[in-house]
């Protein structure tokens, strides 16, 4: 199936992505691209975090964008490819960007097409990598042999995934967590004013600890109290 | 007086920031005539990068997956930067002030009237009333010839460079320390460490690439301990956080060794073999257990704790951190702080264990080498030390008593044009209106200025005051040297000469010297030939590049610094075996107790002011604000606030914020986001005039490395306007509620 790939396969692990869109720059700059983007990067819930998460075609074995399309404008090479919609027969419906169940596909209103990432094909069939991948400075988006990831990687890839009674193969991976060894914890928990009635202006008040000109070291006020967690006392 | 002629939009209109959203040629400009191997012209990674190259124009990127550093990664700014050539805004001849803003002028008027003027305020005020201000942008040969040039052509002692708004407390601290100022470590090391702590260092937005270099390190099992008061993408996903209230980093790092100590967790054997002044820290930091060191930070004990588990009995570890405990008038005790943490642990010089500040420039590190700072010679030697002016003066050939001696540094010049005491300057590479803290006052100073020179590829904001510009060479029309972040001396390469009427920034500086009478001085053929003397110079300095030449750069894709010898291979890792660079060969401690920020909170501006960086723009934006697609990706600053706070103030997102210090106020919509403390607000400074965050920020120096102290001040915050209503299409998607 990877014949063409020369036995590389596309990793996504949005746990590394840092959000900085070099993906999603760098996608406008493939020789044919001709500075249109064809993948998307979008933050999860900005007000409460960064997490970011790259979305590039996954490259279903059996393309739900390219069933539910009317005009059979989707096609879906001999290596598994899923392609752009054809122009001479995309009627611009959005069926795809509805159906899909990764969120890929994005109808270019301007363009009356639907666009989306063919795993850069024009490098890839060379022996190139993709531009996402070759840039990503982060690793979440890695192009390579599948024996690097199991060597290297903490979080190790699926590609077969449950929607309701759907169930999806792709041709990309996407990583997750090792099932023996669970995400640790969540950052917030080290937020001291997380749940609790934290007052923001707290130093600022008058006779408040450590506010400007205060003296530092108040013996009085806390002094070389210790938790006990450490052995000072 | 250098008031400005023209209202602000006319200089955008003629000068830009214009968008470039499309390359040299259009999209369908064909196959390239050449790639050129060279590396980025942003940040202190300098990733490998190969330029495609047509008809003299760089017209596109291709990735370079054989440079170790990089292997083909880019971020945003790399992707996009080849869009900075053939860019409409683009200087092609020199200009010269005139009643209407500028008129184009030929080479010989522009540089015999910079000459000119530079005589006659020298004449009339002495020689230290002209200053010159470079940059950390420019190459190693820039930088070497800036200094002489200042010392031998200027005879100025205020010679400085914008590197003063960098990472010079990291530098006072690692020569303190260490005896030397490098990053202790290739950056090959962090995967190797099995704990990192990254302070004060936003490192996935402001050095991308080095993200992947922890990522691995925590694949291979490591613990990362990320220190900010926001979290930021490499502390989304950290092992701890600890949100350190702005301004009080040096207590931390107390209180984290404070725990270490007690719990045994510290090198005895090598602290008593390789260091000196241990325990000086050891008795100061009894004072700062978890609770004290609690109420000072705003860190929970409890974390305080974890943080000393998790770095104490570590095995092997790296400490890394960047300008986030720099940027305070205590930035220089910071670092020393945190050095302690590394030193007592005896983890440094050994494979996956070290330390270094992670160098903000594209030649952070070369630009401060090469003699381009008020108190430095080539070499990194230091100008008050009588052994090392004879050694320069002897190779230049001049005679010591006329080496100009220290000089001020670059906020101190600013102030001492606005005192009129300095009464000329000439500038290169450097936007001190909106990269120095308090703009406002920098705008009075450049006002007050008889004579402006400035060298520049395109009009900075500041370069709008110069009575002449001088049309110089963007980092692709030149070639010569940089030294990155972990001290690994690289090679760019020449892509494409200057367009039209501009000239290459090195041959504009020797041609000045020559008008100045100083020719003999400066007669070089190529930057090559530059090189070739900076590396004489060094010799036996310092910073010892003597065994370097361009040939041996290209073929080991960059030789770290010390190289002494021609068959020397280089030092990747510094202080190998506990030999440390100090005379007596060990490293000092240093006990520095936690003083507050020059301005604290109060019950006038009862909210923390802080400011950085955001991946799409690079420092102050003259280059980068002018590429679309990466204005595009954050398009202006956002005033980033707590909604805990946010509720108190009556904000809510995306609504209009008045944020006011004791030196002025900026107007920003709000980004009401969990991400960042409650006690604090942030604001990216990379824009300018009414969009400034220097604005707000405040210019007080570091006693020791005078670094601004860009990353804590106060403020007031209220809101001035209800978000802007958005307008809906017909269309509008179906939003899927996440839980």
């Amino acid at each position: 199936m990877n014949g063409a790939l020369n036995g590389n396969e596309f990793f996504l692990d949005p746990s590394r992505c840092i959000g900085c869109q070099a993906c999603v720059q760098a996608c406008a700059e493939c020789g044919t691209h001709r500075g249109q983007s064809m993948i998307h990067l979008e933050y999860v819930h900005r007000p409460t975090g960064v997490q970011t998460a790259p979305v590039v075609c996954m490259h279903c074995e059996d393309p739900t964008c390219a069933r539910v399309c009317p005009a059979d404008a989707i096609k879906q090479d001999d290596h598994g490819i899923v392609h752009s919609a054809a122009k001479p027969r995309c009627v611009a419906c959005s069926n795809c960007v509805i159906a899909c169940p990764f969120g890929v596909p994005k109808m270019k209103v301007e363009l009356d097409l639907m666009m989306k990432c063919d795993m850069c094909y024009d490098r890839t069939s060379v022996g190139k990598k993709p531009m996402c991948a070759t840039v990503c400075p982060s690793g979440a988006l890695y192009y390579g042999p599948r024996e690097y990831i199991e060597k290297h990687r903490r979080e190790e890839p699926v590609n077969e995934f449950q929607f309701g009674r759907q169930t999806v193969r792709t041709k990309v991976n996407m990583m997750t967590a090792p099932e023996m060894k669970a995400l640790p914890f969540e950052v917030l928990d080290f937020l001291p004013w997380e749940g609790k009635d934290f007052d923001p202006f707290e130093l600022s008040r008058a006779g408040a600890p450590d506010a400007a000109g205060a003296a530092v070291w108040d013996e009085a006020g806390f002094g070389e109290r210790c938790s006990g967690n450490c052995t000072c006392h | 007086m250098a008031t400005l002629t023209l209202p602000e939009e006319k200089y955008i209109e003629l000068y830009g920031p214009t968008l470039a959203h499309t390359p040299a040629g259009g999209w369908n400009n064909g196959e390239p005539d050449k790639l050129v191997k060279t590396h980025c012209c942003f940040c202190g990674v300098q990733c490998g990068i190969q330029l495609k190259v047509k008809d003299n124009k760089v017209i596109g990127f291709e990735p370079w997956d054989e440079f170790p550093v990089n292997q083909g990664k880019l971020c945003p700014k790399g992707v996009k930067r080849y869009m900075q050539n053939d860019h409409p805004d683009r200087l092609l001849t020199p200009l010269m002030r005139n009643e209407s803003g500028f008129r184009a002028a030929g080479w010989y008027e522009a540089m015999h009237k910079t000459a000119n003027a530079i005589k006659e305020i020298q004449g009339k005020h002495g020689k230290d009333a002209f200053a010159f201000l470079g940059g950390a942008s420019m190459t190693n040969e820039k930088a070497y010839l800036n200094g002489k040039f200042a010392r031998i052509a200027l005879q100025t002692a205020n010679i400085d460079y914008n590197g003063r708004l960098c990472m010079v407390a990291a530098g006072s601290a690692n020569r303190m320390a260490f005896g030397v100022d490098r990053a202790a470590n290739p950056w090959s090391d962090i995967p190797l460490a099995k704990v990192i702590i990254l302070t004060g260092t936003n490192l996935a937005e402001c050095f991308p690439i080095l993200t992947d270099y922890v990522w691995r390190a925590r694949d291979a099992g490591a613990k990362i301990i990320v220190i900010d008061p926001r979290i930021t993408p490499i502390g989304r996903t950290a092992d701890l956080f600890l949100p350190v209230r702005p301004g009080r980093d040096s207590a931390l790092a107390n209180g984290i060794l404070h725990v270490m100590i007690e719990r045994g967790w510290i090198d005895e054997k090598f602290i008593a073999e390789h260091t000196s002044d241990f325990d000086k820290v050891r008795e100061l930091v009894k004072r700062y257990t978890p609770e004290v060191t609690e109420k000072i930070t705003g860190v929970p004990a409890k974390s305080i704790i974890a943080a000393a588990e998790m770095w104490g009995p570590a095995e092997t570890s790296m400490l890394l951190h960047a300008r986030g405990i720099e940027h305070h008038t205590k930035g220089t005790e910071n670092v020393l702080t945190y050095i302690n943490l590394v030193l007592a642990t005896g983890r440094i010089g050994k494979p996956g264990c070290g330390y270094g500040t992670i160098t903000g420039q594209g030649n952070g590190q070369g630009g401060r080498e090469h003699g381009q700072r008020c108190n430095q010679l080539p070499g990194g030697r230091d100008i008050s030390k009588p052994e090392h002016r004879e050694f320069i003066a002897e190779f230049w050939g001049i005679p010591e008593p006329e080496l100009p001696k220290v000089g001020l540094t670059a906020c101190e010049i600013i102030d001492a044009i606005e005192r009129g005491e300095i009464k000329g300057l000439l500038s290169i590479s450097f936007n001190p209106l909106v990269s120095i803290p308090d703009s406002e006052r920098t705008r009075k100073a450049l006002e007050k200025l008889e004579f402006f020179g400035c060298i520049d590829f395109f009009l900075s904001e500041t370069a709008r005051y110069a009575d002449v510009v001088l049309a110089g060479s963007l980092q692709e029309e030149d070639e010569g040297t940089v030294t990155t972040g972990e001290g690994r001396c690289v090679r760019l390469r020449n892509s494409v000469s200057p367009p039209e009427n501009a000239r290459v920034d090195w041959k504009i500086i020797c041609e000045l010297a020559e008008l100045l009478g100083k020719e003999k001085f400066f007669k070089y053929k190529n930057a090559g030939e530059i090189f070739t003397e900076l590396t004489a110079a060094s010799k036996g300095g310092p910073i010892d590049y003597s065994g370097m030449t361009y040939e041996k750069i290209e073929n080991n894709m960059g030789v770290f610094w010390p190289c002494p010898a021609p068959d020397h291979p280089g030092t990747p890792r510094l202080f190998e075996g506990g030999k440390f660079h100090h005379p007596d060969g060990r490293a000092k401690f240093h006990a520095y107790e936690y003083r507050p920020p020059a301005e604290d909170v109060d019950a006038e501006f009862p909210i923390f002011f802080t400011t950085g960086r955001v991946v799409s723009q690079y420092l102050s934006g003259t280059q980068t604000r002018r590429i679309g697609g990466l204005v595009d990706q954050y398009p202006e600053p956002l005033c980033e606030m707590h909604p805990l706070l946010a509720a108190k103030l009556g904000i809510t997102d995306r609504d209009l914020v008045k944020v006011t210090t004791r030196r002025g106020e900026i107007t920003v919509p709000a980004q009401v986001v969990k991400t960042i403390r409650p006690d604090t607000v942030f604001i990216p400074y990379h824009w300018p005039g009414k969009k400034a965050a220097n604005l707000v920020t405040n210019r007080a120096l570091d006693p020791i490395s005078k670094i601004p102290e860009f990353k804590v001040c106060a403020c007031r915050v209220e809101k001035v306007a209800d978000a802007p209503v958005k307008t809906s299409g017909a269309w509008q998607p179906i939003a899927l509620k996440s839980k």
